[in-house]
C-alpha cells in the first residue's frame, strides 16, 4: 500500500443477484482529505461506503482501509474508523452522557478516559443543560451533531459519514461542516455522502456517482471548469441525465 | 469483559426505563398466580343438589345430613319426584339428584340390602366423574358406619374397602398442580419474547447497523444482549416461588436451588429461541409473531393445563423433545414431590445439549456483515 492513501479502492464491485449496484470503482484518498461522494438516490454510494466498513462484503475487486483489507480485515477496520448512517444511529430512549458513555465503552476506552470525553464533548456541543435528557427530546441537529462526535470519539484515523445532514436546516448543516473541518484540521480523513450539491463545495474532491459507476472525480473547482458551469449543481444535472432512464 | 459490562449497563438501562417492563415483570406474574391458579381449576367445590326423599326415614335423613356436612356439597332442594327436580338441572341450579326410593332403611334392616339412586348432570364429562367419585364414597363411609353401629348384620359382609390416598396433592388443591406450571410459562415467555424483541428492536430503529461498524465482537453482543434477561428470568422464578410458597401456600419438598440450578440451564434454551428468532425476522411484530406461534404450541403440548399423559402417543413423543414439558415435569416433580437431582438429571442433560444446539445455531445465523 501507498502510504499516502488512507483508503485505496480498485475495480471494487457489489452485486445481489443480477443488479449490480457498484460496478468496479477504483479511486484513492490521502489521509486528512475530505472526500465526497455524490450522486442520486441508489447510485450505490451507501453500498460503496458499506462495503469500506466492513458491512458488506465485495463480490469483486480490491480495497483497503487504513491499510487493511476490506474481506479478511474487517474487524481492524473497525477499531480505525467512525461511522454515522443516514439512519439515526443514538439511543433515543438514553441520555446525552449515557450514549457518549456507551459507545465510548464499546471503543474500548477506559472508565477515566470517557469521563474526560464526555465532559469534553458537553462543552463542546454547549449541551451542559440537556446532558440528562433523553435524547428523543433533543433537536434534530443536535442529534446530528452528537451523533458526529460520537463517531469520533475513539480518534479513528477515518470517519465515514452517509447523509449525516439530511433533514436539517441550513444553519446547522453549516455548523455540521464546521465539525467536520475541525475533524480533517486534526487528520481526520472524512468520507462523506451526500446528495446536497452546496455540500459538495465544502469537499477537497468529489466523486460523482451515476448508476453505480464513478463518472467523474476532482476537486469542485476542476469539475465546474471541465463541464463549464458555475455550480456544483449544473455539474450534477450534466453528469446525471445522459444516462438517466426517465 | 468490559465491552460486556459496557452493554449490559446500556440494557439494564433500557429495559428498565421502559414504562412498560416493570409491570410486566412485577405484576404478570402475580396476576397470572392468582387468576389462573384460583379460576382455572379442575377442583369441584359446593356441588348444589337436589334430594327426592321418598323413604322419610331416619336413615335417608342421616345419608342426606352426611351430604350437606361435606365440603364438596350444598343442598339446593327438596322435592317428591325426580320430574320435579329436573327442572333445576335444566337451569343449573344443581348438577346432583339423590334418589333416595321408599323402604330405603326397611330394606336395610330386614334384607340387609337397599339402594340409592344419583342423577348427575353429565355435559362435563370429567366433573361428571369426580362428582360421582365424592358422592359414593359419602355413600360407603355413611354405609360402614351403619354396619358398625346397629347391630344389623347384611347378607353379604365381606365387601372389599376400597381405600384412597392422594400423595403428593393429598387435597387434590389445583393451586399445587397450577403454579409451578404457571411459572414454567412466566420464564418461558421472558426467555423467548422479551430477549428476541429486544434483539429485533435494534434492527428495527437502525441501531444494530452502527454497532455492527464497532469492534464489539459477536459473543459480546450475544451475551450482553441475553444475560439480561437470563437474570430477569431468574429473578421473576425466585420472586414467583416465594409468592407461591408464602402467599398460596403451594409446597416446596425439593430442593429451591436445584429448581434454580435446572431453571437457569433451561433459560439458555429459551434465550437460544429467543436469539434464533430474532436472526431470521427485522421488525418487533414479526418476531413476536413467530414466538407467539412456537410458544403457544409448546405450551399447550408441555402439559402445563392439559396432562402430557393423556395425550396420543405421537404427541407424547414430541412432548419429550419440547423443553417447555420437560422443565414443567421437573418443575412439579421437584415442588410435589421432593425429587432429587438424580430424578430431573434426564432433563437436565436435555436442556444442556438443546441450549448448545439452538445457541450454535443462532450466533451461526447472526452476522456482522452481509
Amino acid at each position: 500500500m501507498d502510504d499516502k492513501y488512507i483508503i485505496t479502492v480498485k475495480d471494487l464491485t457489489k452485486k445481489f443477484g443480477s443488479f449490480i449496484a457498484v460496478d468496479k470503482i477504483s479511486f484513492e484518498v490521502p489521509a486528512g482529505e475530505i472526500f465526497g461522494f455524490l450522486g442520486a438516490n441508489g447510485a450505490g454510494k451507501t453500498t460503496a461506503m458499506r462495503m469500506l466498513c466492513g458491512l458488506s462484503i465485495p463480490s469483486s475487486g480490491t480495497a483497503t482501509v487504513a491499510g487493511f483489507d476490506v474481506y479478511k480485515q474487517t474487524e481492524q477496520i473497525k477499531k480505525n474508523i467512525g461511522y454515522m448512517s443516514q439512519k439515526f444511529s443514538l439511543y433515543e430512549d438514553l441520555t446525552v452522557k449515557e450514549n457518549i458513555d456507551f459507545y465510548g465503552g464499546v471503543y474500548g476506552l477506559s472508565k477515566e478516559k470517557r469521563k474526560e470525553k464526555t465532559e469534553f464533548l458537553i462543552d463542546l456541543l454547549k449541551i451542559e443543560d440537556a446532558k440528562n435528557k433523553l435524547i428523543k427530546s433533543l433537536p434534530l441537529g443536535w442529534k446530528q451533531k452528537l451523533a458526529f462526535s460520537i463517531a469520533i470519539i475513539h480518534e479513528p484515523k477515518i470517519v465515514f459519514l452517509d447523509e449525516p445532514t439530511g433533514g436539517v436546516d441550513p444553519i446547522t448543516r453549516r455548523q455540521f461542516w464546521d465539525m467536520i473541518y475541525e475533524a480533517a484540521d486534526r487528520n481526520v480523513t472524512v468520507f462523506v455522502t451526500t446528495h446536497y450539491m452546496d455540500e459538495a463545495e465544502y469537499c477537497s474532491r468529489i466523486s460523482m456517482m451515476v448508476d453505480g459507476r464513478i463518472a467523474a472525480l476532482d476537486t469542485p473547482g476542476n469539475l465546474k471548469k471541465q463541464f463549464g458551469v458555475e455550480t456544483m449543481h449544473e455539474v450534477f444535472v450534466k453528469l446525471a441525465r445522459p444516462q438517466s432512464n426517465e | 469483559m468490559r465491552t460486556i459490562l459496557v452493554i449490559l449497563k446500556k440494557e439494564f438501562l433500557q429495559i428498565f426505563r421502559n414504562r412498560a417492563m416493570i409491570p410486566l415483570i412485577f405484576f404478570m406474574p402475580i396476576f397470572q398466580l392468582l387468576i389462573l391458579s384460583n379460576a382455572a381449576t379442575y377442583e369441584i367445590k359446593n356441588i348444589k343438589f337436589n334430594v327426592v326423599d321418598l323413604d322419610q326415614s331416619h336413615f335417608s335423613r342421616e345419608l342426606i345430613s352426611k351430604f350437606t356436612a361435606s365440603n364438596y356439597f350444598t343442598l339446593n332442594e327438596v322435592s317428591f319426584s325426580v320430574e320435579n327436580s329436573e327442572e333445576s338441572f335444566k337451569k343449573y341450579e344443581a348438577r346432583l339428584i339423590i334418589y333416595i326410593p321408599k323402604d330405603f332403611e326397611k330394606d336395610f334392616r330386614t334384607n340387609g340390602k337397599s339402594e340409592v339412586q344419583f342423577l348427575i348432570n353429565a355435559e362435563d364429562g370429567s366433573a361428571a366423574g369426580i362428582i360421582n367419585n365424592y358422592a359414593t364414597n359419602i355413600v360407603r363411609q355413611y354405609n360402614s358406619e351403619i354396619i358398625t353401629k346397629s347391630s344389623i348384620v347384611p347378607e353379604k359382609t365381606a365387601l372389599i374397602n376400597v381405600e384412597f390416598m392422594n400423595w403428593y396433592n393429598p387435597e387434590l388443591d389445583y393451586k399445587t398442580y397450577m403454579v409451578p406450571g404457571i411459572l414454567v410459562a412466566l420464564v418461558t415467555m421472558i426467555g423467548s419474547f422479551l430477549s428476541g424483541m429486544n434483539i429485533v428492536k435494534e434492527k428495527e430503529i437502525g441501531t444494530i447497523e452502527q454497532l455492527n461498524v464497532t469492534p464489539i465482537k459477536k459473543y459480546q453482543f450475544i451475551i450482553g444482549k441475553l444475560m439480561p434477561f437470563w437474570f430477569i428470568g431468574i429473578g421473576e422464578l425466585i420472586f414467583g416461588l416465594t409468592l407461591g410458597f408464602f402467599v398460596f401456600n403451594v409446597p416446596l419438598l425439593g430442593s429451591p436451588f436445584l429448581i434454580l440450578l435446572l431453571a437457569s440451564v433451561y433459560m439458555f434454551v429459551v434465550l437460544g429461541i429467543g436469539l434464533l428468532i430474532s436472526t431470521v425476522t427485522h421488525t418487533q411484530q414479526q418476531a413476536m409473531f413467530i414466538a407467539w406461534f412456537f410458544m403457544v404450541l409448546f405450551m399447550l403440548m408441555g402439559g402445563i393445563f392439559t396432562p402430557v399423559e393423556s395425550m396420543p402417543d405421537w404427541a407424547q413423543t414430541i412432548a419429550y423433545f419440547n423443553p417447555v414439558a420437560q422443565f414443567n415435569r421437573a418443575m412439579r416433580m421437584i415442588m410435589l414431590k421432593g425429587s432429587q437431582l438424580k430424578d430431573v438429571l434426564p432433563a437436565l442433560y436435555f436442556f444442556v445439549i438443546f441450549s448448545v444446539v439452538i445457541m450454535t445455531l443462532a450466533v451461526w445465523r447472526y452476522r456482522k456483515s452481509e
